[in-house]
């Protein structure tokens, strides 16, 4: 009795001792006030893939960001390396920001139409496709190097009517299903939608790797996703309107830390 | 010649998996033209919108058709116990025949925003007063007429 005992006593350690390696941070840092990260709706098993960096997929993408930001590339024969040095370094705290407005285009602009215009203006390269590998490994590169920051979103001064717009892209029903970001977001998370439970929508971990996919996935990805769900005409990915509804979606993340690469179904 | 037979049939081939269920007929061919209807009482539709009665076997169909906005996605229907995760975001359809008549139904699956402005409930039989619908649905609506029948004569079975 006293052997089976022990060796019951031993099996149950051994299941509720995490890998090493597993990030797990306690549950309590994916909220912030009455906001939940999309961490905070997820089974076990979808937290355990996003904790452990050996087993979670969107790793892959961070890796191959590594090896993009290295390589040179376009007319003027450097990489981001070449300016940017060392992206642990200087790219801490830059997905925190993002999107945000910029003075250059009199717009919004987000990370990856930022490494875009950096791509073109600085090395003479090509720009990627949005939702290409490329610019999807870049960006969750540079967004992971703030993994655990808090999101911070500047929407003051010129970005105030951007902002303004996302707000109204959010509260807008649409498409022949005629329903809005908020009816499901707002008012909804945390109930169940068929089998699933409805989260915040929040952006924080992104890029993620959303499973139903099978691969990393952008935010306004999401976003064509969820307009066509509810019948509507999506934008285009990178267009103004998705991206003052990125800035909304960000700012109402506030606070959030980055989690680059979640892991979302 | 034969190579556009072979690409018809490989089409063919393919057609299974992404062909819409003879249920959404509606959703693809040529659009219905839209019936006429008339609201009695604030609350009511009493007149049926089409010519054939409401068939409570196809209407179990169409209310559980997965692809075409099932009242399963926010519903919970205790009948339809074999359709598992059920949503829980809207009232329970529990005793659903036995609290409504089939003229409140009508109206309630037609346009439910004529009773309560602010529901979430989509309108199954409405073309209008909608944003930015996508393209392949414009002019259409999310259950033909004869769906809005078929799920009536269902739900009034739920008891």
């Amino acid at each position: 009795m006293k052997a089976l005992l022990a060796l019951l006593a031993l099996v149950l350690a051994t299941a509720v001792t995490a890998p090493a390696h597993a990030q797990g941070w306690p549950l309590e840092r994916y909220t912030v006030e009455d906001r939940n990260s999309g961490y905070f709706y997820l089974g076990r098993q979808t937290r355990l893939l996003q904790d452990d960096d050996f087993q979670n997929p969107g790793m892959f993408a961070v890796d191959q960001g590594a090896a993009l930001w290295r390589r040179v590339d376009g007319t003027q024969g450097r990489s981001c390396q070449t300016c940017h040095q060392n992206a642990a370094d200087v790219m801490k705290g830059v997905a925190t920001r993002y999107p945000a407005y910029d003075a250059k285009s009199g717009g919004i602009i987000n990370l990856e139409l930022l490494i875009n215009r950096e791509r073109v203006e600085k090395m003479g390269a090509a720009p990627f496709a949005y939702e290409s590998p490329e610019l999807l490994a870049l960006t969750a590169y540079v967004s992971h190097q703030s993994r655990g920051m808090a999101k911070n979103i500047d929407i003051s001064g010129p970005a105030a009517p951007f902002f303004e717009q996302g707000k109204e892209f959010w509260n807008t029903r649409r498409g022949q299903i005629d329903i809005s970001c908020a009816m499901c977001h707002d008012d909804r998370a945390g109930m169940l939608l068929r089998g699933d439970v409805i989260s915040q929508g929040q952006t924080n971990g992104h890029p993620m790797y959303r499973l139903i996919w099978q691969s990393i996935s952008s935010t306004h990805r999401m976003f064509e996703w969820c307009n066509t769900s509810m019948r509507a005409e999506p934008y285009p990915l990178g267009s103004p309107e998705y991206l003052a509804l990125e800035l909304y979606v960000a700012w109402r993340g506030r606070g959030l830390p980055v989690e680059t690469p979640s892991v979302r179904k | 010649m034969v190579g556009l037979a072979a690409g018809v049939a490989a089409a063919q081939a393919q057609a299974p998996a992404t062909a819409p269920t003879p249920l959404q007929a509606h959703l693809t061919g040529p659009i219905p033209p839209l019936v006429k209807y008339e609201i009695v009482g604030n609350t009511t539709i009493p007149q049926p919108l089409t010519e054939r009665p409401g068939d409570p076997v196809r209407g179990r169909r169409v209310v559980t058709d997965a692809s075409n906005s099932t009242c399963l996605i926010c519903h919970e229907v205790p009948t339809l116990e074999e359709f598992p995760n059920q949503g829980k975001i809207a009232p329970s359809l529990e005793g659903l025949g036995s609290r409504y008549t089939a003229a409140e139904l009508r109206l309630r699956l037609v346009n439910p925003k004529l009773l309560v402005p602010d529901t979430m409930m989509p309108a199954y039989y409405r073309t209008e007063a909608l944003t930015r619908v996508q393209r392949q649905y414009v002019g259409r609506t999310i259950y033909s007429a004869q769906d809005i029948e078929d799920a009536i004569a269902f739900l009034m079975t739920i008891r």
